[in-house]
């Protein structure tokens, strides 16, 4: 058995693999099972979706949801295309911005004792705790001290200081970055910004690569906030979801929405998730 | 205790072993730390902007709000000071409170633990499998978190009258003469969120467990082989785990965010408030407070409070990870 589907270890029996290769397979199909249903539902003709008893695939598949969705889309006050750039525009900034920044906090943090470091961690991490939901208000009075109420930048720079990022980029570098190697860089006269983006970044790409997928995730899925009221700064996902607001007769539309909302963060997705895999095969050791 | 003891103890307490007073000892420790921070100048560089951000829009908003948890705030007027009113009120007077209170630990004593395990163990799965088959697999389990509203189909799946999938199902075999009111009666209702929770549960943590496998040394294995593990179970608990251990800890405060904060999935589901409140939780209280009544203060102190439960749990966490492969 020495092709077989896992790595052969001692530790693996092929017993063991074939019924974990199953009980994936099976997870899979359930997972998946949403998605199939939004697909099955974008393409089901209006008269197949409340139809008794339910069917789960559409009989006579057709995009007419797509189309109607293009219509309704080319009626908009606002073209479209300008929610479609204000969208990338904050996906885009409020990412990176966000990986650079908290990643050089987090090689502070990491890998050095400074006064102060130990506790500035904890009251990051302790914050991912607090809901929310009542900071709204405090939140809009910040904004508008600040005079970002009605910009883009009300959206990208509390991006950039988002706790998630810089607790996972803290706990990849305390894995996988030795100090021993730091140190010798030292000796080799390496200056901290060469030591952080020549042999930092590149050592915990896995990491940024996943912190990549959760950042544009949630900025692209960005509705309305109360601190942007110009309707040509609002966003693509706001302007999508006020064609669902149209109630059951919009529900063929609405699952083509969330099937086309999808699209960008799944190529990022796949494009993020191949790379962590490769570099593991091309720099697989470490020092 | 009289003035002059307290000067005593002040000036004349004494470290054990050196002669040193307390107060000359605090004053070693500051001009050390101030040499300290001179010489990382470097990392407060590399710190601050980060830092300045974080705490304009978190640290300031999460003090505002705790403050407010002590005032009578309705948004329009200013704030009025009340002391522990709030507190008193939460656990004195709103049973709502007490019964959400208790739903919320419910919930995340059962779906943190599960969950965390699930995501822990499809992401060691999928470590096993060959590159291009872990690619694929991880892209099906994770893209149905990319689409945002997920419980619209379970919605549509538990619905209450008879184009329900479930109830379509059951009819159809005869099993039930009238359908089920699934979301409406509290005996299913409770159920059903753990399930479609717990159905959610490869996130955040299980993304950053993969990576975090895709960082271990293969050579450990290797060694580990020779040392006498004998099983992937042993592997697991003496070789992977402890080299995972600070996405381990990244999980666990994950999963308690999301396990006590469970909210949108319910709404989702039920609608607004569940029937008798039979799901209700924290969150859902501390929304239905301030953003429907406007009671900001009442609010904030219900977030303080879900606050503190989170950061106790957080360290009980703690504690048991400390011990893994050991």
């Amino acid at each position: 058995m020495k092709r077989g589907i896992f790595k052969k270890r001692i530790s693996r029996s092929v017993g063991g693999d074939i019924t974990l290769l199953i009980f994936l397979l099976f997870f899979v199909a359930v997972m998946m099972l949403p998605l199939v249903y939004a697909v099955n539902m974008s393409l089901k003709p209006a008269n197949e979706l409340w139809l008794f008893p339910p069917k789960f695939f559409a009989i006579n598949p057709t995009f007419k949801n797509y189309i109607e969705l293009f219509r309704l889309i080319s009626d908009s006050l606002v073209p479209i295309s300008r929610y479609i750039f204000n969208t990338f525009l904050i996906t885009i900034a409020g990412t990176g911005g966000h990986i650079i920044l908290a990643s050089m906090a987090a090689y502070s943090l990491s890998k050095y004792r400074f006064p102060g470091s130990v506790l500035v961690f904890k009251m990051i991490r302790t914050s991912l705790m607090f809901s929310g939901a009542v900071l709204a208000v405090p939140n809009y009075l910040v904004m508008s001290a600040l005079g970002l109420i009605d910009s883009y930048l009300s959206i990208i720079i509390p991006a950039f200081g988002s706790t998630l990022g810089l607790f996972l980029m803290k706990q990849f570098m305390d894995q996988m970055i030795p100090d021993e190697l730091l140190r010798s860089a030292e000796i080799d006269g390496a200056s901290d910004w060469v030591k952080f983006w020549k042999i930092v970044m590149p050592i915990v790409k896995p990491a940024w690569l996943t912190l990549m997928i959760f950042s544009v995730n949630s900025l692209w899925n960005k509705g309305a906030t109360p601190y942007i009221y110009t309707e040509s700064k609002k966003t693509l996902f706001y302007a999508l979801s006020q064609i669902t607001s149209g109630g059951l007769a919009r529900a063929g539309v609405g699952a083509a929405i969330s099937i086309i909302m999808i699209a960008f963060p799944l190529l990022v997705f796949i494009v993020s998730q191949s790379n962590i895999i490769e570099t593991m095969a091309t720099s697989g050791m470490k020092e | 205790m009289t003035s002059q003891t307290l000067n005593q103890t002040n000036d004349q307490l004494t470290a054990p072993g050196n002669g040193i007073s307390i107060r000359e000892r605090m004053k070693r420790d500051l001009s050390h730390q101030w040499k300290s921070a001179k010489k990382h100048k470097v990392q407060y560089l590399f710190l601050a902007p980060y830092l300045i951000i974080f705490i304009l829009f978190t640290v300031v908003p999460v003090v505002l709000s705790i403050g407010l948890g002590f005032t009578d705030f309705n948004v329009l007027e200013p704030p009025d000071f009340v002391g522990l009113q709030n507190y008193f009120r939460l656990f004195l007077d709103d049973k709502i409170f007490i019964k959400s209170l208790a739903n919320t630990i419910m919930f995340a004593v059962v779906t943190g633990p599960i969950g965390y395990m699930i995501a822990l163990l499809m992401a060691w799965l999928m470590n096993e499998l060959p590159k291009s088959l872990r690619v694929i697999i991880t892209v099906l389990l994770y893209a149905p978190s990319l689409t945002g509203g997920m419980t619209v189909i379970f919605k549509i799946f538990f619905s209450s009258d008879a184009t329900g999938y479930l109830n379509a199902m059951l009819l159809k075999w005869g099993l039930i003469n009238d359908p089920i009111k699934y979301l409406e009666n509290p005996d299913y209702i409770v159920p059903i969120v753990i399930f479609v929770v717990l159905w959610g549960s490869l996130g955040t943590q299980f993304l950053s467990f993969i990576a975090g496998l895709q960082g271990v040394d293969r050579q450990y294995y290797d060694a580990g082989a020779i040392d006498g593990i004998r099983n992937r179970w042993q592997e697991l608990w003496f070789i992977t785990l402890p080299l995972i251990k600070p996405q381990l800890l990244f999980g666990a405060v994950i999963s308690i965010t999301g396990s006590f904060g469970i909210g949108s999935i319910i709404t989702g589901l039920t609608g607004t408030i569940s029937t008798d409140y039979s799901a209700h939780t924290l969150v859902l209280h501390l929304q239905d407070y301030g953003t429907t009544r406007f009671e900001m203060g009442y609010a904030s102190a219900i977030a303080t409070l879900l606050f503190l439960v989170m950061v106790g749990s957080n360290i009980v966490v703690h504690k048991l990870l400390e011990k893994v492969g050991e």
